[in-house]
């Protein structure tokens, strides 16, 4: 366990305050640059310069020392505030839960349970990255209330991690004895955020410049080796577990997605515009926006690369990015539905794509600039089947494997589905064949679509309610429609057509079942079944908040 | 409350008497439903009469003010819809229910388009009563049953103000003794 997780308040990465006001750190230092082109270029170059800049324009009005003057109030204030700011801002990791304390005027003090932990996520993005920082986000169920720890040196954001959710497991370890110190203390990790303790050099003063160049040394190597480190550490998930995307499948899913329809139409109308001739404004409107498209494919491609799913002992992780990486561990029963679905551009391929419904929402974009809940961009047939096995325990057997070969591709009759009747064609002419629901190891699979096809996976653990609905037109067909209630997500699981009786049957068991599963469930402290005979508390209060804060 | 068992109102069916291909939605295993206040259904009305006027007002101002005609046919369709509909709204509320069973609540409503929702009471995040100012004159309240899904949508309108805190509290209970996470 590292020092971070001892239950005492401890600070950031001493850079953090220049690494999150970071755009405008360099916007100052864009527009300077902007302003003194012409002297770099003197400077560097020898050659010489045209016209004045603003140094020039002070140096000629005589009030250089105002100038050194106001730079250095400047400075000092903004160093100032950053030290202070960095003071300020502590966090604290107890068995119980994370806090965060921040803010200099306003102070604000943000709590997140550990048993309500939806997924820690930790983002690199490209300029702390190269400084060797990381951004760790623990998110709870709601909308903003997530608690992130912006920035910690990059090593021990893994290590943190590891410890919160070896906490939030419920396997806990016993506590190291200096733990118990009292809080609030001046803290000696101010240094330890940035360099692992005992790595700090204590030589004797005679030593002290050739062990800073070692220093020096380290660090910068340590940095370059954190930088090229694969992205998924190959001790953190059986390899066997691990699903990757080919980079050609991944070109291939870009190019043909919904966009690309897009920009081809834009295309014919600019040929289309410039055969006819004589209206050149068309040009002007569509050509830029074609530039920019090309750039849209490039960053969803950088962003989706180096894309890997792996399960570890603490749940899934979903890792990404080329220059800004990200990696978020979805603990186990924190998923509230899962949706495969198949565009029709996708099928001669056999592609796939995975999302999914879950409670706590990172606010960093997901792969390719999708939201979050896409788990697999996209995978073959295998890659689903592994990848369903990894976020829906209890279906590595060989019958829910047939079960899920058949909701994806099968086109309908007696395959373990619970399918519509042949009225049903009147409402899905293409579709009825396949439309229909099955009960499985603890989830419920909903089938539909033929063009574009679509299997829904409901944990019913997680399921919130069951709705059955029945309009006029569905009446006289003896038909309603059911919907299977979740959190809030890009997966609706309702079925537009099952017969009336059915949905009556459906309404029943698959309540009985979320019922039993519930009651079975214990997700909420995953390894503490595994680890000893004590029974799984419930949470104390039934309706206790996920997370608080107090702002003042 | 009014809670006169109905045994799922066989009679109001005017379609499988006439055309039997026609089913109406039904829960076979299901118990006798608990109805809401009749009274509820002047809190409706006095809402459907107010929509009334504003329609008719906007629709007047339009027509004689602005010299608007196809307004006053347009607010005078609307009204006649709403004339429609207002006669159905007995029917509407009878067929509001809800049962306590075991381990879930049981909630219906609708006639013409009818929504069967169950919900396990485990799920419950919280219970939130209202009452509006119609509903307060004549001593009711509205009882919504919230989940972590904004669609369950369980809202119980028209309970005598005494019954809706009994079963607050009563709901309450059961979601402690049967907690799940979320």
């Amino acid at each position: 366990m590292t020092s971070l997780a001892d239950g005492d308040w401890h600070r950031l990465h001493p850079a953090s305050p220049v690494l999150r006001g970071g755009i405008f750190v360099f916007a100052l230092l864009g527009f300077v640059i902007a302003n003194l082109r012409e002297r770099f270029v003197d400077v560097v170059f020898g050659i010489p310069r045209q016209s004045g800049d603003p140094l020039d324009e002070i140096y000629e009005r005589g009030a250089v020392g105002w100038a050194l003057l106001a730079a250095a109030a400047i400075l000092i204030v903004i160093l100032i505030a950053f030290t202070v700011s960095w003071r300020m801002h502590t966090f604290r990791v107890s068995d119980e839960s994370v806090e965060v304390r921040s803010g200099i005027l306003f102070r604000s003090h943000r709590q997140a349970r550990l048993d309500r932990i939806q997924g820690v996520n930790i983002v690199r993005p490209l300029i702390p990255r190269l400084f060797g920082a990381a951004k760790l986000e623990v998110s709870v169920a709601g909308q903003d209330a997530n608690v992130q720890l912006a920035y910690l040196g990059s090593a021990l954001a893994d290590g943190l991690r590891r410890d919160i959710l070896q906490l939030a497991s419920g396997a806990r370890q016993p506590r190291p004895a200096a733990g118990e110190s009292v809080p609030e203390t001046p803290l000696p990790v101010g240094e330890a955020t940035l360099f692992p303790a005992g790595t700090i050099p204590a030589e004797s003063e005679s030593a002290a410049h050739a062990g800073r160049r070692r220093a020096m040394n380290d660090y910068a190597s340590s940095r370059v080796g954190e930088f090229l480190a694969p992205e998924l550490d190959p001790d953190a998930a059986p390899p066997e577990s691990v699903v990757r995307i080919p980079v050609l499948r991944l070109i291939g899913s870009i190019v043909f997605s919904g966009f690309t329809v897009f920009v081809f139409v834009a295309i014919v109308a600019l040929i289309v515009s410039v055969i006819v001739g004589g209206s050149e404004w068309l040009l002007i409107a569509i050509f830029p926006g074609l530039i920019a498209s090309v750039g849209y494919y490039v960053s969803r491609f950088t962003k989706s690369l180096r894309y890997s799913i792996a399960g570890t002992s603490d749940g899934v992780r979903v890792g990404f990015g080329l220059l800004t990486t990200s990696n978020e561990t979805l603990p186990p029963g924190r998923i509230h539905a899962v949706g495969v679905t198949q565009p029709l551009a996708w099928r001669p391929f056999g592609w796939w794509q995975i999302s999914i419904n879950k409670a706590g929402h990172s606010t960093n974009d997901g792969a390719a600039g999708q939201a979050a809940t896409t788990v697999l961009p996209v995978g073959s047939l295998a890659d689903v089947a592994k990848v369903l096995e990894l976020i829906l325990p209890g279906f590595a057997l060989d019958e829910q494997r047939v079960l899920i070969q058949h909701g994806l591709t099968s086109r309908g009759g007696d395959d373990g589905f619970r399918n519509a009747p042949r009225r049903a064609a009147w409402l899905r002419p293409f579709s009825w064949r396949r439309t229909g629901y099955a009960v499985s190891a603890g989830a419920v699979l909903l089938r539909r679509g033929v063009l574009s096809r679509e299997l829904l996976l409901v944990p019913l653990a997680r399921l919130q309610s069951v709705g059955i609905n029945q309009g006029p037109v569905r009446r006289r067909l003896r038909l309603a429609t059911a919907r299977l209630h979740t959190v809030t997500g890009p997966v609706t699981a309702t079925l537009g057509v099952i017969d009336a009786g059915e949905a009556a049957r459906l309404l029943e068991t698959v309540t009985a079942g979320a019922v039993a599963s519930a009651e079975s469930d214990t997700s909420h402290h995953w390894s503490r079944t595994s680890q000893g005979p004590a029974p799984t508390p419930r949470p104390a209060s039934p309706v206790g908040p996920t997370a608080t804060e107090v702002t003042s | 409350m009014a809670e006169q068992p109905v045994p799922d109102y066989p009679r109001s069916n005017p379609t499988e008497s006439v055309a039997p291909v026609g089913a109406r939605l039904d829960l076979p295993e299901a118990g006798e439903w608990k109805r809401v206040s009749p009274k509820y259904v002047m809190v409706e009305i006095v809402g459907t009469v107010v929509f009334l006027l504003i329609v008719c007002a906007a629709a007047g101002a339009l027509w004689l003010l602005l010299d608007q005609v196809w307004a006053a046919w347009a607010g005078g369709l609307i009204a006649l819809i709403t004339l429609v509909s207002l006669a159905f709204e007995p029917r509407r509320v009878r067929s509001i229910g809800y049962q306590l069973r075991a381990d879930d609540l049981l909630f219906r409503r609708g006639i013409m388009y009818q929504r069967f929702v169950s919900v396990p009471y485990g799920r419950m995040q919280l219970v939130d009563i209202t009452r509006g100012p119609v509903a307060r004159l004549l001593g009711l309240a509205d009882l919504k049953f919230v989940t972590a899904a904004a669609s369950s949508g369980v809202a119980i309108p028209g309970l005598a103000e005494a019954d809706a805190d009994a079963l607050r509290d009563r709901l309450v209970e059961l979601a402690e003794s049967r907690r799940a996470g979320l």
